[in-house]
């Protein structure tokens, strides 16, 4: 067939046959990357055979930075240009931050995100995790000897709004990552634990990270990961067992840790002394203060009263879940632990007693999400057998809008399977009114002033009537990554706006352009580079989708069409050869255009499929 | 296939209010598997969006189909009775009194106990109301009797919405 020739001769009609994808894990505390290899998904460890790199980035003199062990070590010696545990700072203001108080850094109190003053000028928590996630790109570059990774699966907790989400694309982004999609890190944890004991049924995953809580529930069949229900808190995981160990210590000795360095320290200390107190019944929590040494000794049964509190909130939290699934402890087939903290020995035997059978362990905590998204970064990359996974998750919070009196009118409900699109009616409340102010909401609480803001927008020009005769459509639009975008429209005169949920202070397209301009992700290249770059990947892999496409589905062409379409490749493919980023990327939209009638047929196709053999007669 | 198909054909299923779940969830796990936008990962801009579109299509279809209120409702409209909750909120007065008394119970009841009682006694005149819903549309076909019935539904859902609240309020 002749598709199958449209090659140059000479030259590998498949330059990359494989394409490199990685998953993330970008942690609170610490963050990995992993990747299938050889059909194994595995962790990629450093150069020096460490798979895990702590979520850490000091900002040294000279524009310099340190990222992971080094950047940890420092820590306390220098605490204003070392951030750590930024992932709680990801999308939020700095009055969100809970304890910020207690946080050794030089705070800068932005709209809607707060950012870091640092020895290298203002940091966001965008830059910052976007340090990390540059770090770990690298790291996978090495590792396959590659100069490009086709893509990256981002997880996030189920629990992160959408302003928490937009900001971690935003990180991906800035640190030159094209991002397949972000995936839920319960749902990540599944995929492995699945694969990996070929389990079918419902399944519970708790998931306890330095900074995160999240409770799942998943109905495994036949390779459909659904969720059916999901929870957590945003603000809960082992850093408050630090603080909450630190600041009993401190009172035991009836001492104060006033100073960035002497606060820092003994967070240090208290972490330590609880990850000894896993394996051990006493240790001594201890470490150097200003005024002199502190050392404390604590037994397992004191840290265990003293943090019930946080423990017995995650119980409260998955029977919560559990409500809402309609669904009791006994529906549960499994329960898997994710996260460090589900290290601690009250976790487990809290989480076994909940469920009443014991929980899963036998992959590594730490590693397990990242190797559930490389899995799915593999499948999404196209390098798997067709059809081996799929992933059919919920969005976390419910979405709505404001209405009279500062009410929520919610239009999109939690737990509603993502992709998803709502619209509702609504209408103007004067004579005569003109325009119609919309603000975007998300939580369950019924008071505007309750839930979190995403975004205001306005829909103009609309004709004057009475009130309460224009129609004016509100339609939400939730992708597959959990990502917010509402348009307006009143229905009568055609009138639209539109707005992709950005939260208002996250990275408009414009910064993140100057920003890689800047070369904050590539310091060695300039921005025409990048750009032909780009365009390029973007033209090989529009002619690989092409022609995968025909050749399956190449029978619902007419010859015409079928010659149509070779002859949008063949120029794509020449031109793309040349040095024009910008006729690359007219070639490869046109291509696009060229292809959409023959897109929608192959869907069609696939949804008749789909169904086969399952007719009404059948039933 | 057409994106504007009802929900029943695009399912494969016949127009009956009766639905076996377990097969109209393995359904919709096909749907998705061929059309959601992680397929097409790897296909370019023009196919994730068209993906998107059918894959937001079968799920709004399979949340109206697995809801029974929602899946009458639905079939109420197919079939020239549309519900009209907003214009028409005429309901018979004994069944207002019944919600009169059930709000009341709710307002003093003060224990898990209590709220356990009115549970199982709202759930049963659920349960009721849903196989009359069955009858009238899969048995009798007479929607505007149907629409009734399910109008009486929608008051029964909203107050277990408050029922539930107070449950969840308890037992935190």
């Amino acid at each position: 067939m002749a598709l199958l020739q449209i090659s140059e001769p000479g030259q590998s009609p498949d330059p990359h046959t494989r394409r490199v994808a990685v998953g993330i894990d970008l942690g609170t505390t610490h963050s990995l990357v992993a990747a299938v290899r050889n059909g194994v998904a595995e962790c990629l460890p450093d150069d020096r055979g460490r798979a895990i790199l702590p979520s850490a980035v000091r900002y040294l003199e000279g524009g310099r930075r340190a990222i992971g062990a080094d950047a940890l070590a420092a820590q306390a010696d220098d605490p204003l240009n070392t951030v750590v545990s930024v992932k709680r700072l990801m999308g939020r203001a700095l009055a969100e931050v809970a304890g910020h108080a207690k946080l050794p850094y030089r705070f800068l109190d932005r709209p809607g995100m707060v950012a870091i003053e640092t020895r290298d000028g203002v940091k966001t928590p965008v830059e910052v995790s976007a340090e990390i996630l540059a770090a770990l790109r690298q790291r996978a570059e090495d590792s396959f000897d590659a100069d490009e990774i086709f893509g990256a699966v981002i997880t996030v907790p189920a629990y992160f709004d959408d302003a928490q989400r937009q900001a971690t694309k935003d990180a991906a982004r800035l640190a030159g990552l094209n991002v397949l999609r972000l995936i839920n890190e319960p749902t990540a944890a599944a995929v492995a634990y699945g694969l990996d004991n070929a389990s079918e049924g419902l399944y519970a995953v708790y998931d306890l990270g330095g900074g995160t809580f999240d409770i799942s529930l998943l109905r495994l069949t036949q390779g459909v990961f659904e969720v059916v229900a999901t929870g957590g808190d945003a603000a809960l995981g082992g850093d408050d067992f630090d603080s909450r160990l630190a600041e009993w210590a401190l009172a035991a000795v009836a001492r104060a840790a006033d100073s960035a360095h002497d606060r820092r320290a003994v967070l240090v200390a208290a972490r330590a002394a609880k990850e000894a107190l896993t394996g051990a019944g006493d240790t001594t929590l201890s470490c150097q203060l200003a005024t002199g040494p502190l050392s404390v000794g604590v037994t397992r049964a004191q840290f265990e009263a003293l943090t019930k509190p946080l423990v017995d909130k995650t119980l409260v939290l998955v029977k919560r879940v559990l409500r809402d699934a309609r669904l009791t402890r006994d529906d549960v087939q499994g329960v898997v632990l994710v996260g460090g903290s589900t290290r601690m020995p009250a976790v487990r035997s809290a989480v076994g007693e909940l469920f009443g059978r014991p929980p899963l362990t036998n992959l590594n905590p730490d590693e397990v999400v990242a190797v559930g998204a490389a899995i799915q970064a593999n499948q999404l990359a196209g390098n798997a057998a067709d059809g081996e996974i799929l992933l059919l998750d919920v969005i976390p919070l419910s979405l709505g809008i404001e209405t009279m009196g500062g009410l929520v009118e919610r239009i999109v409900e939690r737990n509603s399977t993502i992709p998803t699109a709502k619209a509702q009616d609504f209408t103007t409340y004067q004579d005569g009114q003109t325009a119609l102010a919309l603000h975007v909401v998300q939580g369950e609480r019924d008071l505007v002033a309750d839930c979190r803001s995403l975004a205001r927008f306005e829909l103009r020009g609309i004709p004057p009537m009475v009130a309460g005769a224009a129609r004016i459509r509100v339609t939400f639009e939730v992708d597959a990554d959990g990502l917010l975008k509402v348009s307006a429209r009143e229905v009568n005169s055609g009138v639209e706006a539109a707005i992709t949920v950005k939260p208002s202070y996250g990275l408009a397209d414009d910064d993140i352009a100057r920003m890689l301009r800047e070369g904050f992700a590539r310091a060695d290249d300039d921005a025409a580079v990048r750009a032909l770059r780009e365009a390029r990947v973007d033209a090989d892999r529009m002619v690989l989708a092409t022609r995968s496409a025909l050749a399956a589905d190449g029978d619902l062409l007419s010859q015409t069409e079928h010659r149509a379409i070779d002859a949008l490749m063949l120029d794509t493919q020449r031109i793309a050869q040349g040095d024009d980023h910008r006729a690359i990327d007219a070639a490869v939209k046109a291509l696009a255009a060229g292809t959409e009638a023959f897109a929608a047929a192959r869907m069609n196709r696939g949804i008749r499929q789909a169904l086969a053999g399952r007719s009404v007669e059948e039933i | 296939m057409k994106l504007d198909d009802n929900d029943f054909v695009l399912f494969g299923l016949p127009e009956r209010f009766a639905i076996d779940r377990a097969d109209l969830d393995a359904r919709w796990r096909r749907l998705q598997a061929s059309a959601h936008p992680d397929r097409f990962a790897a296909d370019g801009a023009a196919a994730q969006r068209l993906a998107m579109q059918w894959s937001v299509r079968i799920n709004e279809a399979y949340r109206r189909l697995r809801e029974p209120l929602a899946r009458g409702a639905y079939l109420c409209e197919l079939r020239g009775a549309p519900i009209a909750a907003h214009s028409n909120t005429a309901m018979p007065g004994d069944f207002l009194m019944q919600q009169m008394a059930w709000r009341e119970a709710l307002d003093d009841a003060d224990s898990d106990a209590d709220l356990a009682v009115l549970d199982v006694e709202v759930r049963a005149a659920e349960a009721d109301l849903l196989a009359q819903l069955a009858a009238l549309l899969d048995d009798q076909s007479t929607p505007a009797l149907a629409a009734e019935r399910v109008r009486a539904l929608m008051f029964i859902q909203r107050f277990r919405a408050a029922l539930a609240e107070r449950i969840d309020a308890l037992q935190d």
